[in-house]
């Protein structure tokens, strides 16, 4: 019990805060509850098939498999496979983390966590579809073709800047995450 | 549609696991709730901060904020509210293209689209809890600087300047 009141101790200050601002402005207070309701009720229909597949693939593909196709010396098919699974994730870059932290549990390599990230964060495949129709295809095909050497970029700076002991440090802390 | 296909996924595999081992099956499952329980705190309290944000900034104030300046400035802000925003694409892209009839800039356009997916200001706890302080923080660093190149070439194909 006083493990939980720990844990939610962020979230609980943040309701009382909110309590606050209902009673400071009411309009904007109570527009905060209702947007806040509409996101989790949005986040509840997308995320349980997402944790639902993580549990499935932790369970049932070996280490080895991963390994081979994601890990060390995995060479462009790793980066290519990244990628690809971060493109053809649906839910928002918050959903990414979960995944990546099953991925470092199963032996993945550091600079392809960081494209699946960078994938998952920009090139996903609805979106890109969505953001064709909104903002016409030069917009979308020229932000598109930026973005996949940028997140191969983005991940090469970050692994370089990364020391050894810290990635180790962050793979452990997945290993407990995901436990 | 998205959510269909992904449920979709989610229950054949589901099925199959369940099909195949069903002690296997109850052990994912176990691991697909304690992964989620694992992780709500933090999401709750990102979904209630960005609920105040989008309740104090609305499209009309964002509008103002990007569509009145041009050049640099307005690249900076654009990339600004969008790191610090976090709207779901399909809010964004119509916002966006509903700012762009407004008269704002590709290029400002561009900074804002790029800084809304790929930096997370309001979702760094969730990030920092897999991937360290230092990790996320560079991350998210890099990610908006890059949002800047993204925004000059967008300006240079899509706007012609």
């Amino acid at each position: 019990m006083k493990l939980v009141l720990k844990r939610y101790r962020a979230f609980i200050i943040t309701v009382i805060a909110i309590g606050f601002l209902i009673l400071f402005n009411r309009q904007i207070g109570l527009k905060a509850v209702n947007i806040s309701a509409n996101s989790f009720i949005e986040m509840m229909l997308v995320i349980p098939p997402v944790f639902l597949l993580l549990g499935l693939l932790d369970v049932w593909v070996p280490r080895e498999t991963m390994v081979r196709f994601m890990g060390e010396g995995s060479g462009i098919k790793g980066v290519l496979l990244s990628l690809l699974i971060g493109s053809a994730a649906a839910c928002p870059l918050y959903g990414a983390f979960p995944v990546a932290a099953v991925f470092m549990k199963k032996g993945v390599k550091f600079s392809n966590i960081l494209i699946f990230i960078g994938a998952w964060s920009t090139t996903k495949i609805p979106m890109f579809l969505f953001e064709t129709a909104s903002l016409g295809v030069k917009f979308a095909v020229t932000r598109l073709l930026i973005d996949i050497p940028g997140i191969i970029m983005i991940a090469f700076v970050l692994s370089k800047l990364i020391s050894k002991e810290e990635v180790q440090k962050i793979y452990q802390n997945a290993e407990n995450i995901s436990k | 549609m998205d959510t269909y296909i992904l449920y979709g996924t989610a229950a054949l595999f589901l099925a199959l696991s369940f099909f195949k081992d069903k002690k296997k099956t109850g052990m994912a499952l176990k691991k697909a709730w304690k992964a989620f329980e694992n992780i709500l705190p933090e999401f709750l309290v990102v979904i209630l901060l960005v609920g105040v944000l989008l309740a104090v900034l609305n499209t009309e104030m964002i509008s103002k904020i990007i569509g009145a300046e041009s050049g640099w400035a307005g690249v900076i802000i654009a990339a600004l509210v969008g790191a610090i925003t976090l709207i779901p694409g399909f809010v964004a892209f119509p916002t966006a293209a509903m700012l762009l009839q407004g008269g704002a800039g590709y290029m400002q356009i561009g900074a804002f689209v790029s800084a809304l997916m790929m930096v997370g200001v309001v979702t760094m706890p969730v990030e920092m809890k897999y991937f360290g302080k230092r990790l996320t923080i560079l991350r998210n660093i890099l990610a908006f600087i890059f949002s800047f190149a993204v925004a000059a070439i967008i300006g240079l194909v899509v706007g012609g300047i």
